[in-house]
């Protein structure tokens, strides 16, 4: 089937099979890799996306679900091509080591501080908590997070 | 946005600096070996024995071969070289064939033109197999049918140990093993099975070169080995197969044996298109070794001042179906059982076995965190029986420089084991938290329903050592390629070397290093490949930072040298290039009789952390909360301490997933929980802040004084935090991960 949609200010069509993920098609047949598949089951963030301005993991979002809808995906999250603050300060802090799960913990914690600028300690980590990442220990994480906040 | 203090951009070595890969990875535009493309390409998929042990019959493909956008069903028969490889030992079939020997053993290969075509494709080949009893007790293993025949791991220089399904065997014999003393205290420990639980999983994109060879680009450890593996396999000259890296998502030791390699090869030269490969969750969790399971049995004897008499350990290792490294971990599991203290006496007896369970080989830690759990319980349950503090304990024991390891090996680099204990322990620890709180920080999260009434905190303490590279006589050199050219107002440099960027910063290791001994800015690294550079090694057993260094070191010298013959100035366009290889001082391997070192000793160097950890536990409904934890690590010299107290940091969760949460659970054989929902690693609600400290005592062999970083906090951490759960609890707790029931001492 063929869907339309709207990811990262542009119109988009894809022709897709009935059971493709939201994911799949913007990996494999809209040439956005930026958002990562660590386990397809809705269990690690690592391909979260924002759709009309929800977060939602874009493994367990069928492609058809999508159509007509609007997509932010990590490649479009900096406005006039320029880093998000909260990507640079992932950058800054050190918040990343292999980098698999960032793109997810930064379209997280965009959305969150969207959503609450000022988060305490314990609304970061509850906000991150469906995001995994194995390298970090997320010490540099919440760095990265409290800097762009401030900022 | 306001500017905050900015990272260096073009750091020396010790200069915290900004990673060169970090604006890519967190814009998206980094490629991970997933995220390849090439046009025209297909598919693989992998089909996998269903069971753990299992005769294969006959295998039939033909209803697969005729399918919707299937090119190529490829089985046994159609490995074009050598059936078998293997990190150390060639024991494990490129696809099965006369039998499977683990569950998720790789059976059959497909290509097709959607992911989903191969995968279905996979479910219409017929495998005919007999089940076998699979062997999956491993204290039983050497009384069973051996699952290899012929022995794969028989000599070697291994002391001899003829019964069946024995991948190794070390015995190590110092002073008088029978030696008594005034108390004496001993306990069994299990640890379950680990998973490196990388989140990027296998992948890789393997393109026909239409001369009959091959490029590989996956993510892995170690470029020229996966190389040297895949060559023989595909029946071609190693300089026919050309590995490259793609963008890695995290290792841990999980990518040192192949996984996609030698299949995306051969369905790329079968159907001369290139073919993408792509494991998901499930498929990674059965598609790597893990951390070997153990059982530990250990006795420690001491006199009433404290002092270390003579240790006695047994150890038990399960290295699943194939070897991989097991025998290497077998080795450290033993030369670190008694742990970073001075012993005079010691027996330590380590057996790894084969079984059908999962296939066992590197974890960070490497063998070392097994023993560390075993060795610091020992060392609170002593401190315990002798009324002394535990950290003193540690103390009056701690390994020394010029003091000898139980292999005989004398300690002639660095070693702060003392200042380590003293630094952490001097950390100051919070003050306890009140009651009632939101439930996010009670033991157990939001899923605790109480008022917090059964918290006790409790506060643990544990110190570990390893080595840094590889031992018992393996020269795992690293090669470094340093061209410099003439531009209009100076010069530049491009480096090249194969050591692979897995997340723990190498890149930056190789561009700080070259920028400080060339002393220019203008630095630019190549990309890791097999063609343009010899071997790097691995990156394992924290060896990459110092081995990387000293052969960018080594180059960048003769570069600059050759510049300086050449009147220290190059004209435009006009270049010097030169290629260097790295050694550390040579080892030897120990003996098979006593396990006592020969000649330069098994070990290049030591590193060592001690760890402290405050945790809370929920003693009625068996929850815990680990609330801090600080840390003092040898790291010889941080060369980018940004880095270095990330690598603390990540290393730390990882031995705490371990200790609290991360089992790889069997049923015969057959891994039950390969998802993220049911094998459980920290998020951001496990973790507690980490206080790190450095403790820099420059290595003397080694560029810089670097030593290694990444594994010594996941070597402590499993001990230490079970220890804070033992001071909460009272309880034993001699098993990891612990579980609610024997918190709650339901057992
Ligand atoms: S890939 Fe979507 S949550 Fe893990
Ligand atoms: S940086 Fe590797 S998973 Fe987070």
């Amino acid at each position: 089937m063929r869907i339309e949609l709207t990811v990262n200010g542009e119109r988009r069509e894809a022709d897709v099979w009935a059971g493709e993920s939201l994911l799949y098609v913007l990996r494999e047949r809209l040439g956005l890799p930026g958002s990562k598949n660590a386990c397809e089951q809705g269990e690690c963030g690592s391909c979260s996306v924002l759709l009309d301005g929800r977060l939602v993991c874009a493994c367990l979002v069928l492609a058809a679900q999508a159509d007509g809808h609007e997509l932010v995906t990590v490649e479009g999250l900096g406005e006039d091509g320029g880093l998000h603050p909260v990507q640079e300060a992932f950058a800054e802090t050190g918040a990343v080591q292999c980098g698999f799960c960032t793109p997810g913990f930064v379209v997280a914690a965009a959305d969150l501080l969207a959503r609450n600028p000022h988060p305490s300690e314990d609304q970061i980590r509850e906000a991150l908590s469906g995001n995994l990442c194995r390298c970090t220990g997320y010490a540099k994480i919440f760095d990265a997070v409290r800097l762009a906040a401030g900022s | 946005m306001t500017t905050t203090a900015r990272r260096l951009e073009l750091g020396r070595v010790g200069e915290s600096v900004k990673r060169i890969d970090a604006i890519p990875k967190v814009t998206g535009e980094f490629a991970y070996s997933s995220d390849l493309f090439a046009a025209g390409m297909l598919w693989g998929h992998t089909l996998r024995s269903p069971h753990a042990h299992a005769l294969i019959a006959e295998i039939d493909i033909s209803e697969a071969v005729g399918m919707t956008g299937v090119h190529a069903v490829l089985t046994h028969a159609d490995v074009p070289g050598a059936k078998t490889y293997g990190l150390e030992f060639p024991d494990q079939p490129v696809l099965a064939f006369d039998r499977a020997r683990y569950f998720g053993e790789p059976v059959a290969i497909v290509a097709a033109e959607h992911p989903e075509q191969a995968r279905r494709a996979s479910e219409q080949i017929k495998v005919a197999y007999q089940p076998l009893e699979p062997v999956v007790e491993p204290e039983h293993a050497t009384e069973r049918e051996p699952i290899h025949e012929g022995r794969p791991t028989a000599g070697h220089g291994f002391r001899d140990d003829d019964r069946p399904n024995v991948v190794r065997t070390i015995v190590i014999r110092h002073g008088d093993p029978d030696a008594q003393a005034e108390v004496s205290v001993s306990g069994v420990y299990e640890l379950g099975i680990q998973d490196q639980a990388f989140l990027g999983p296998e992948s890789g994109l393997a393109i026909p070169d239409a001369e009959g060879g091959v490029d590989v680009y996956v993510a892995t450890q170690w470029l020229h080995i996966d190389r040297d593996q895949v060559a023989p396999c595909l029946g071609l000259e190693p300089e026919q197969v050309r590995i490259h890296l793609a963008g890695v998502g995290g290792a841990f030791g999980g990518r040192e044996d192949l996984s996609i390699q030698i299949h995306a090869a051969m369905l790329a030269l079968h159907t001369d298109r290139p073919v993408k490969m792509v494991y998901n969750r499930e498929e990674s969790f059965v598609g790597h070794i893990h951390r070997h399971p153990a059982k530990i049995w250990m006795e420690h004897r001491a006199n009433r001042d404290g002092k270390l008499v003579n240790v006695r350990a047994k150890i038990l290792l399960d290295g699943g179906a194939y070897a991989s490294s097991s025998a290497a971990v077998t080795a450290n599991a033993s030369a670190f059982a008694c742990g970073p203290y001075a012993v005079e006496n010691a027996l330590v007896e380590c057996t790894c076995v084969y079984t059908n369970n999962p296939p066992c080989g590197a974890m960070r830690g490497f063998g070392a965190v097994q023993s560390c759990f075993a060795h610091e319980a020992q060392m609170d349950k002593l401190a315990s029986e002798l009324g002394i503090d535990p950290v003193e304990l540690r103390l009056r024991n701690a390994l020394a420089p010029g003091d000898s390891l139980p292999t005989g090996q004398r300690i002639t680099g660095s070693f702060p084991a003392a200042e380590v204990i003293r630094r952490a322990a001097a950390l100051p620890v919070p003050e306890p938290e009140e009651l009632p709180r939101d439930p996010l920080r009670l033991p157990g999260g939001s899923g605790n329903t109480t008022r917090g009434e059964g918290v006790k905190r409790g506060v643990g303490f544990a110190v570990g050592f390893k080595n840094v590279c590889y031992s018992e006589g393996f020269d795992d050199s690293t090669a470094a390629r340093v061209r410099l050219t003439g531009s209009g107002d100076g010069l530049a440099a491009e480096v090249h070397c194969a050591a692979a960027e897995v997340g723990q910063g190498v890149v930056n290791v190789i561009l700080q290093t070259a920028r400080t001994e060339l002393d220019l800015d203008d630095v630019v690294l190549g990309s890791a490949t097999t063609s343009s550079v010899g071997s790097a090694g691995s990156a394992s057993a924290s060896r990459m930072t110092w081995m990387a260094a000293g052969a960018v070191q080594l180059a960048a010298r003769a570069a600059r040298d050759e510049l300086a013959r050449r009147g220290g100035r190059l004209g435009p366009g006009e270049e010097i290039e030169v290629e260097r290889v790295y050694h550390h001082r040579p080892t030897t391997p120990l003996d098979p009789e006593t396990g006592q070192v020969s000649g330069d000793g098994a070990h290049v160097a030591y590193i060592c952390a001690a760890m402290r950890v405050v945790a809370e536990v929920d003693v009625e409904l068996g929850l815990t909360r680990v609330v801090w934890i600080g840390t003092a690590q040898d790291v010889g010299k941080a060369v980018n301490p940004q880095a270095v107290y990330g690598q603390i940091e990540g290393g730390t969760a990882q031995g705490l997933g371990l200790a609290l949460m991360e089992e790889i659970q069997t049923r015969d054989g057959l891994i039950t929980n390969a998802s993220f929902t049911d094998y459980l690693i920290p998020t951001t609600l496990d973790m507690p802040p980490v206080d790190a400290e450095l403790v820099e005592e420059p290595e003397p062999d080694a560029p810089y004084g670097v030593k290694g970083v990444g594994e010594p906090p996941t070597v402590v951490s499993t001990a230490a935090v079970v220890s804070a759960l033992r001071d909460a609890t009272g309880r034993e707790l001699t098993r990891v991960p612990v579980r609610p029931d024997e918190i709650v001492g339901l057992d």
